[in-house]
């Protein structure tokens, strides 16, 4: 353990303070962020009048899954989180191949003007999306050349995924970090650019495409504005999306039972994957 | 003399000169283009291309299937309705606030964690929970159960166990901002937390040794060696932070239905998306993004100047 703002002895001096001051914090933010997603579960196994007393009560006097079947089955759930779980599925494919060869390329082939092709890539890291959403919009509803309309098609939530420049410039510095003479001794026994990639490259590289993997899954679950104005069809929606069509006309306990379902997937997804993700997002802002 | 002839067969492909040198630079050109034409095709269509038809599009106007030149025409437009200003301080207010609270809070709870050598692994899972919910899913938790004008709210039956006055929250104009920027802050920073205790675990313990030496007390050492240390994040990712804020978009669309109770929570954002997918004015919201491009181009190239001044 490395020395922080304040010295182990010092610590261990004031132990009593230490542990006061930890219950306390363990305690906050249990509240403050469990407390929330808590009140969320066990609010959407009340009935309406229950939510609707006052002062509320801490846990439902009789809980009732009806809220949560009727979410299920008002909302179509089980299509809308079809739906999604194919797009995210797609852009983790779409993301891999393209990205993960894109990379490649840019690291370890090097070809003409590679630095300007990163380059032209990294900038689209300074303009704000909402900045792009009409003209990308006006893209989708007909690609320039050969005017085909991508709405409602899943090609347009996973191409835009592809063009992402954080997760080709997180991939590329894994690549540079593979030392050249693998490389080298590879084209020596005359195998392939792609074969090289294929049997030394990625079997190295299990890690980083576990992050970038999930980074995928997580943002298509996670965004909504995009997948609101692509997928207008009722049989397209993404989950979030669905839930904000629906919100007006329904219960607010039947929105917040939806709210949950929606958000079990990627709330396991992190506790399952919790130290790729965190050691991923600090690796890729940190070292750069 | 002894001859060098046993190596050159191996490196002949490689670094031969002449023909074959030419060749291998060709090929090794041809198959990385190969391994990129993929990345580069999406990022022509939807960056690179969007970015000059936006620009574009923001000087002309499309009537009925037919498109002219109009000039600032848009912007004239745009810089006339009311709307806009309400919109800008409105976003200054919401990115101000949101910088304020959700750049300060996270420093601390990260200093705070860092010291601590218990249950860090669970208090980082928490505080990184929020991110991974959808948006959509926190904010009507928000909505219906958080900020419920009447006292079987959360907020305001917690606010009236501790004898505090209770809020309108939403439907109330005066905290609109306030109560958006509480609901973005609890969603989003945990990013911020992980990334500051990353960079707080690169400081040098000798620093803090040398300075607690020197007589330096708790709030010295973090003045003249915690924030100079982690000052280069720090600048980043107030930055990035503020990129992010000022988009903002799904709190007003969720939480206030748009626009709020009397305009108190329309964005810049809302409005590019009222004029672009509403009001059939897809080259108003061209202009409006235009606008936005600008004002945070100005903001950092005066920030950039700030920091790097700093600096020397």
């Amino acid at each position: 353990m490395t020395r922080t703002l304040i010295s182990s002895t010092q610590l261990k001096r004031s132990r009593v303070r230490y542990w006061t001051l930890l219950a306390v914090v363990v305690t906050v933010f249990t509240l403050v962020f469990i407390g929330p997603l808590y009140w969320m579960v066990t609010g959407a196994l009340k009935s309406a009048q229950e939510v609707a007393q006052t002062p509320p009560t801490l846990f439902p006097r009789d809980p009732d899954l009806s809220n949560y079947t009727a979410a299920w089955e008002q909302l179509n759930l089980a299509k809308l989180l079809f739906n999604t779980f194919y797009y995210a599925a797609g852009a983790v494919v779409f993301q891999l191949i393209f990205d993960t060869a894109a990379a490649y390329a840019l690291s370890k082939l090097r070809p003409a003007f590679g630095n300007v092709v990163l380059g032209a890539m990294l900038a689209t890291l300074m303009i704000p999306a909402m900045v792009l959403i009409v003209p990308q919009y006006q893209t989708v509803i007909s690609l320039p050349v050969i005017d085909v309309s991508l709405l409602d098609s899943p090609f347009a939530i996973w191409l835009p995924m592809v063009a992402n420049a954080f997760n080709i410039f997180l991939l590329k510095r894994f690549f540079d970090s593979i030392p050249e003479e693998l490389m080298q001794a590879a084209f020596v026994d005359g195998a392939s650019p792609l074969r090289t990639l294929w049997s030394i490259i990625l079997p190295m590289s299990r890690p980083i495409l576990g992050v970038v993997s999930i980074f995928a899954v997580t943002a298509v679950w996670k965004d909504f504005l995009w997948p609101l104005l692509v997928m207008p069809h009722p049989e397209t929606r993404t989950v979030s999306v669905g839930i904000y069509t629906f919100a007006g006309g329904i219960p607010q306990n039947v929105v917040i039972a939806a709210s949950v379902i929606a958000a079990l997937p990627t709330v396991i997804i992190f506790l399952i994957f919790q130290r790729n993700i965190m050691s991923g997002l600090t690796s890729g802002s940190l070292k750069g | 003399m002894v001859t060098i002839a046993p190596a050159a067969p191996v490196q002949a492909g490689a670094a031969a000169p002449g023909n074959t040198g030419r060749q291998s630079r060709i090929k090794r050109n041809l198959s990385g283009y190969a391994f990129l034409i993929g990345a580069i095709a999406c990022f022509a269509l939807f960056m690179w291309y969007p970015m000059i038809r936006g620009f574009v599009m923001s000087f002309q106007r499309t009537r009925r299937g037919e498109t002219t030149w109009v000039g600032w025409d848009n912007y004239i437009r745009i810089l006339d309705d009311p709307s806009f200003w309400i919109a800008w301080k409105n976003t200054f207010y919401f990115t101000g606030l949101a910088l304020v609270v959700g750049f300060v809070v996270p420093f601390f709870v990260a200093l705070l964690l860092n010291e601590f050598r218990h249950a860090k692994g669970y208090l980082r899972v928490l505080v990184y929970l929020p991110v991974m919910l959808p948006p959509a899913s926190a904010l009507y938790l928000f909505k219906y159960y958080a900020y419920d004008p009447s006292e079987a709210g959360l907020f305001n039956a917690v606010l009236k166990s501790l004898n505090l006055p209770t809020s309108e929250w939403m439907q109330s104009p005066a905290m609109t901002i306030p109560a958006m920027v509480l609901a973005s802050t609890w969603m989003n920073m945990g990013g911020a937390v992980l990334i500051y205790l990353a960079s707080l675990q690169n400081i040098p313990g000798e620093l803090y040794e040398a300075a607690e030496l020197d007589g330096a007390g708790l709030w010295k050492r973090i003045w003249h060696v915690t924030i100079p240390q982690t000052r280069l994040i720090l600048a980043l990712l107030a930055m990035m932070q503020i990129v992010a804020t000022m988009q903002l978009f799904v709190e007003p669309l969720i939480l206030a239905n748009g626009a709020g109770t009397q305009d108190s929570a329309t964005s810049v954002a809302y409005l590019i998306y009222q004029h672009g997918f509403f009001q059939n004015d897809l080259n108003g919201a061209a202009a409006l993004g235009v606008i936005m491009l600008g004002v945070l181009a100005v903001f950092s190239g005066f920030y950039l100047r700030l920091t790097t001044r700093n600096e020397s």
